[in-house]
Formats: structure tokens, C-alpha cells, sequence
């Protein structure tokens, strides 16, 4: 697996907030069928890493490769159509809009229409709590539900590859069970390579294959899932023991 | 609700009254000879304590039940009201609505037709800028630029080189479509109340230019000899000739404007549910997760600008052609804010809502030409009210899953 040139690479990646240099030399690598996981404390640097991948936040320095063709000077608007797409950090659902319009814009950029109605219909049978709520505006949603729906508007887009950030945020212990399920479901069945950032780290470990450790900006350990789960540091920084 | 609720309502009562009182008395005692009387303050100050305890006490019987006799069959109309307008299709109401427009002329006199040919220029403002503000949620407030461009535009066409109205609606519809890009070009990258105040200079910048580039617009004497819109009728007299006929007439001028906001309605109806007006529509909502999902965030507020101010310089160039008299004076921040507050007084977003707002913030004041001194304070009274009982607007925008039903009807 480690032969293959992987679908994500991201090369001695650094960023900034003005002044405030939020990463500081990121290399990660993610292989196509993965689920890799980046743990670590508020303010690590992850959802940086995740903004500045998808070009929300500007590369300052490094690489970014996708497929082998680098996408740090790249809008973001033109990564979706190339199979990379985000459900962002707090869900940032359309809340005015309704719940089948705001899966509409997951496929904004899409001209297919059957192909369209037929991944609705896809989603609808993973989440049915959302074909059940169709006509209702996303903000009336319970936080599990929008969360479903933030996934299911970036599935809408058809990713080859979907940056996940911080999917369990502010949920009900047994949705965060039932979304874990789908992610894995998702990487399974649909063969979507996933890039996971967690708070969670225990069910995060569980769910990755492989997983990176980020400490202010940095990351300063990198393994197996399994591996990093028996870490005794690790089970005392971020698993709580 | 309970007895000492009502004592702490009542309370409130009695110091809301005197403190009205010690505002009143200055500002209406004092003469110009530096005496101070009580006379009419007190006259005053009466009014308003009689009309406001009637409301106390109505409000009082209504929280007490008291009233029920009156609120239920009220309620019990409503409700049938409501059904009949659900069961009633749009389409019905839309044609009843074109009638009466239609034949408005035909059934009313000068002054009416001025104050209707009004409402329509500021219903195709409300709803251009709508597309800017309700759809893709950028508050504008220098949107009258646009109206002055298009204006001017047809009005220097028409002087100078004797352009007919007809086809410099197309090139004034043009040219504020580039003033809207150059304008949006360095502004857009702004969001919320940057944004407002970024607008707003803009919006002065364009009328000082007006009022101070004297060679071509000739500043605050403003340009005068615009041709009205002239149509070529067909004439039999001696074989097939076409005559040309000037649209000097209030009714013929008011059947131009109405042809234009038909237009905007139906052109602002098909944008909004298109897959370009869900775009904008992410885009208010959270503009990150709208780039994150693909949408040209960049892209898409500059043509949602560009699109407002077409529509914005179309109106411009009829308010020229019926006019036939333009200056800087007409494209005041004040000119702004009142097509602002039609949009938000009608309901950001709903095009009926917008219609409504105009009529209201156009004719009411007509109708209240009785009272000039106090029209303003009225006026103000009105927005309060209105942001306090109905934020959403007169007739809120609602599409909840409504556009999903209507895929086939959307190009875009």
C-alpha cells in the first residue's frame, strides 16, 4: 500500500492567521480507500490543516499534492469538481434553506440531473431521518440531524476523497456512534477516501486505519490506529487515562 | 396573569407618561421670545395619554378574555380567508393583479397616474436590489448609483447623439452593469457592515462626479431636453407609412413602466429560482460552506451586483425619459435608504413583499399629505412598529423546499 503515490500528500505545509503562524511544516500523507485520523488539543492546528487544504486558508509555504497534481494555488471552488470536498467544522449547514436545497448545493457544480436525483435518493436511504424532514429549512434540524445533513450535502458532490472535520462535535453520545457507522459505511461500500479530525479521539482511533498526532501546529507522531491506541502517551494526553 | 403584574404594567404606564411629559414641555413650550408656556404641551401631552390608555385598557380586556366575542369571529374570518387563498391558485391572483393594473389608467385622473408611475419605477429598484440584498445578502446602500447611471446614460444618449429611448434602454442597462462591476470589483472581497460603508462611498462618490463634471453633465443645473419614448405606429393614409408618435401622456408612460416592472418581476422571479439564485442564497447564509460546496463565491456576488444594478439602470433610464430633466439632486443617500426600506419593510427575498413595501412607503405618505409636518415621524413610527411585530417583512419570504418542487421551471 505504501508503494502506491498517495491521493493526498501534503509536503512541509505552513500557514498563517496574519501574524500567528498557525502551521508549522505539516507532512501527511493519505492513501487512496483510507480512513486516517488527526487527533489533537484545541488550537493544534487541524482544522488549519483541513481550510488549507481545501484553499479556504492560504498555504504559505510547502506543498499540497492531489493525484500528484499540486492544489495550493488553486480556488476552492474548483476543488469539488475534482472529488475533494469538506463537511466543515459545526456542521455551517444553509439554515434558511431547506433540507433537499441544501443537498442541491452539495451537487452545485453538477450538471447531471438523474445522476443528481439518484445520489439524493442515496443519501436519503443512508440518513432517512432527512428524507423524512425534506421540506423543512436546515436550521430547524436537531444538531444530529444537521450534522447528517452536512455529510450528506458533501457526499451530493460525489468525493473521491471528503475531509471530515470534527464530525461528533456537540452530539449525543449515541449519534456520534451512529455517524461513526455511516463514516465507516461511506469508506466501505462507497470506496470514499476519508481524512478525519477528531476531539474524539478514541472512537476516531477506532473507526482509522492510520492516525497523526498535532501539537501547536506540528505533528509529532504518526502510526497505526491500533498502534496509537496503545500508546500509554497518548492514552494519557487525548484518551483521558 | 396575575394581580401584581398588572400593577408593575400600569407603573410602567405612569413613568413612560411623565417622562413624555418632560420632553414635550421643551420642546413644544418654549416661544421664540424665550418664555416658556405649559398651554401646548398639555394639549398635546392629553392626546396621547387618551389614545394610549384606550390600547392599555383594550389590551388588558383582550389578555382577560374579555374581548373573545369580537376575537372570535375575527379569527374564525381569517382562517376562512386563508383556506380561500390557499385553494385559490397563484395564477388568479396574478391576473387580477395585471387587470387592475392594466386598466388603472383608464379609471383615474393625472395625479393618481403620477403617484402609480412612482410605485412602479421603485418596485423595478426594490426589486434589483433585492437581488443584492435579499438573495445574495450584501448590504448595499449606495444602490441609487445605478439609478443615476442609467439615467444619465440615456440622458447624454438622447442629447447628444438623439438615441431613442428604446435603444438606449439596452446600452443604460449596460452601462450600469459596468459601473456595477467596477464598483463591485474592489468592494466585494468585503463582507457585512464593511461592506455597507464601502457601498455607501461609493454610492456618494458616483453623484459628486455627476454634480461636479460640468463639461458633460453640466453639475447641479442638471440636463435638460430629453426626448420622452416615441413608439412608430402604422398608418394607412397614403399606403404603409409609420408615424412616429412621443409618449408625452401620463397614461402611455405609466403603460411603459408597468411593461419594465413586469419584466423585472418576471426576470427577478425566474433568477431567484434558479440554480444561480440558490447559489446566492447559500452564499448569505454562510459563505465558507457555499465555497467549500463549489460555488464561485467571487463570481456569483459580482454578477448578483451587476445583475441589481441592470435593473437599477433601466428604471434610471425611463425616470430620465419621464422626467426629461436629470440631476445629481434626484440620486441622494436618501434615495437609498428609502429603496432599502421597501425591501425591508415588504420582506427581504418575496417579490409580493416587495410590491406591498412600495406601495405602502409610496402611497401612504400621499395619503397623508394632510399632515406634512409630522410625515417623517410617521414614517419612522411605521419601520419601529413594523421591525417589532413583523421583523420578517409585510409578506416574509417562504421556500421551504419550495424550489426543489419546481425543477423544470428553473433555467439558469
Amino acid at each position: 500500500m505504501r508503494t502506491r503515490e498517495p491521493m493526498l500528500e501534503l509536503r512541509e505545509v505552513s500557514s498563517a492567521y496574519g501574524r500567528i503562524q498557525a502551521l508549522k511544516g505539516i507532512s501527511l500523507q493519505v492513501h487512496a480507500g483510507e480512513i486516517v485520523c488527526m487527533i489533537g488539543a484545541n488550537g493544534a492546528g487541524k482544522t488549519t490543516t483541513l481550510m488549507t487544504i481545501c484553499g479556504i486558508v492560504k498555504c504559505q509555504g510547502g506543498e499540497i499534492l492531489y493525484d500528484g497534481r499540486p492544489i495550493h494555488g488553486t480556488v476552492p471552488a474548483k476543488l469539488p469538481p475534482m472529488g475533494l470536498c469538506q463537511v466543515p467544522e459545526g456542521r455551517r449547514i444553509f439554515p434558511r434553506l431547506g433540507v433537499e436545497d441544501n443537498l442541491e448545493m452539495g451537487a452545485f457544480f453538477r450538471k447531471d440531473r438523474n445522476q443528481i436525483q439518484r445520489d439524493m435518493d442515496h443519501v436519503y436511504t443512508l440518513f432517512p431521518a432527512l428524507r423524512e424532514r425534506r421540506r423543512q429549512r436546515g436550521g430547524t434540524l436537531s444538531g444530529g440531524e444537521q450534522q447528517m445533513l452536512a455529510i450528506g450535502r458533501a457526499l451530493m458532490s460525489r468525493p473521491r476523497l471528503l475531509l471530515m472535520d470534527e464530525p461528533s462535535l456537540g452530539l449525543a453520545p449515541l449519534f456520534v456512534q451512529k455517524i461513526f457507522e455511516i463514516i465507516q459505511e461511506i469508506n466501505d461500500k462507497d470506496g470514499t477516501t476519508i481524512l478525519l479530525v477528531e476531539q474524539n479521539a478514541n472512537i476516531a482511533l477506532q473507526t482509522a486505519e492510520r492516525g497523526y498526532v498535532l501539537e501547536t501546529g506540528r505533528i509529532v507522531m504518526e502510526d497505526r490506529a491500533q498502534a496509537l491506541l496503545d500508546n500509554p502517551k497518548i492514552r494519557q494526553a487525548y484518551l483521558g487515562e | 396573569m396575575r394581580e401584581g403584574e398588572y400593577k408593575k404594567l400600569w407603573k410602567a404606564y405612569a413613568i413612560g407618561l411623565v417622562w413624555l411629559f418632560c420632553l414635550l414641555w421643551p420642546l413644544l413650550g418654549i416661544h421664540e421670545d424665550g418664555t416658556l408656556s405649559i398651554q401646548s404641551a398639555f394639549t398635546v401631552w392629553l392626546y396621547v395619554f387618551g389614545g394610549t390608555a384606550v390600547i392599555l385598557v383594550l389590551y388588558l380586556l383582550h389578555k382577560r378574555g374579555a374581548l373573545a366575542w369580537i376575537g372570535r369571529p375575527v379569527a374564525r374570518l381569517r382562517d376562512r380567508t386563508a383556506t380561500a387563498g390557499r385553494v385559490m391558485p397563484g395564477w388568479v391572483w396574478i391576473t387580477a393583479v395585471l387587470i387592475g393594473a392594466l386598466v388603472f389608467p383608464q379609471v383615474t385622473n393625472r395625479y393618481a397616474q403620477d403617484v402609480a408611475i412612482n410605485v412602479l419605477v421603485y418596485i423595478c429598484l426594490g426589486l434589483g436590489l433585492n437581488i443584492v440584498i435579499g438573495l445574495a445578502g450584501m448590504l448595499d446602500l449606495g444602490y441609487i448609483a445605478f439609478y443615476g447611471v442609467g439615467a444619465y446614460t440615456y440622458a447624454l444618449l438622447s442629447i447628444h447623439f438623439g438615441l431613442s429611448f428604446w435603444l438606449a434602454l439596452p446600452v443604460a442597462a449596460f452601462f450600469s452593469c459596468i459601473a456595477g462591476c467596477i464598483i463591485g470589483y474592489p468592494t466585494l472581497r468585503m463582507r457585512g457592515d464593511y461592506l455597507a460603508i464601502v457601498t455607501l462611498g461609493f454610492g456618494e462618490i458616483v453623484r459628486i462626479i455627476l454634480n461636479n463634471w460640468m463639461t458633460l453633465t453640466q453639475g447641479p443645473n442638471g440636463l435638460l431636453g430629453i426626448k420622452p419614448p416615441g413608439i412608430y405606429l402604422p398608418a394607412f393614409s397614403d399606403g404603409l407609412s409609420f408615424v412616429h408618435i412621443a409618449l408625452r401622456k401620463l397614461p402611455l408612460l405609466y403603460y411603459v413602466i408597468l411593461a419594465l416592472a413586469v419584466l423585472t418581476v418576471i426576470s427577478v422571479h425566474r433568477l431567484n429560482y434558479s440554480r444561480i439564485g440558490r447559489a446566492w442564497e447559500a452564499i448569505r447564509e454562510d459563505e465558507t460552506a457555499a465555497e467549500l460546496m463549489g460555488v464561485n463565491t467571487f463570481m456569483l456576488k459580482l454578477l448578483a451586483y451587476a445583475m441589481g444594478a441592470i435593473f437599477g439602470g433601466l428604471a434610471g433610464a425611463f425616470f430620465a425619459a419621464r422626467m426629461r430633466f436629470v440631476s445629481p439632486e434626484s440620486f441622494t443617500f436618501i434615495e437609498s435608504a428609502m429603496v432599502l426600506s421597501m425591501v425591508v419593510l415588504g420582506g427581504m427575498g418575496s417579490i409580493p413583499g416587495i410590491i406591498l413595501g412600495t406601495l405602502a412607503l409610496i402611497v401612504l405618505p400621499e395619503v397623508f399629505r394632510e399632515i406634512e409636518l409630522y410625515r417623517m415621524l410617521a414614517f419612522g413610527a411605521a419601520m419601529t412598529a413594523m421591525m417589532i411585530f413583523r421583523p420578517k417583512g409585510l409578506i416574509p419570504a417562504k421556500r421551504v423546499g419550495g424550489r426543489s418542487e419546481e425543477k423544470g421551471g428553473a433555467g439558469g
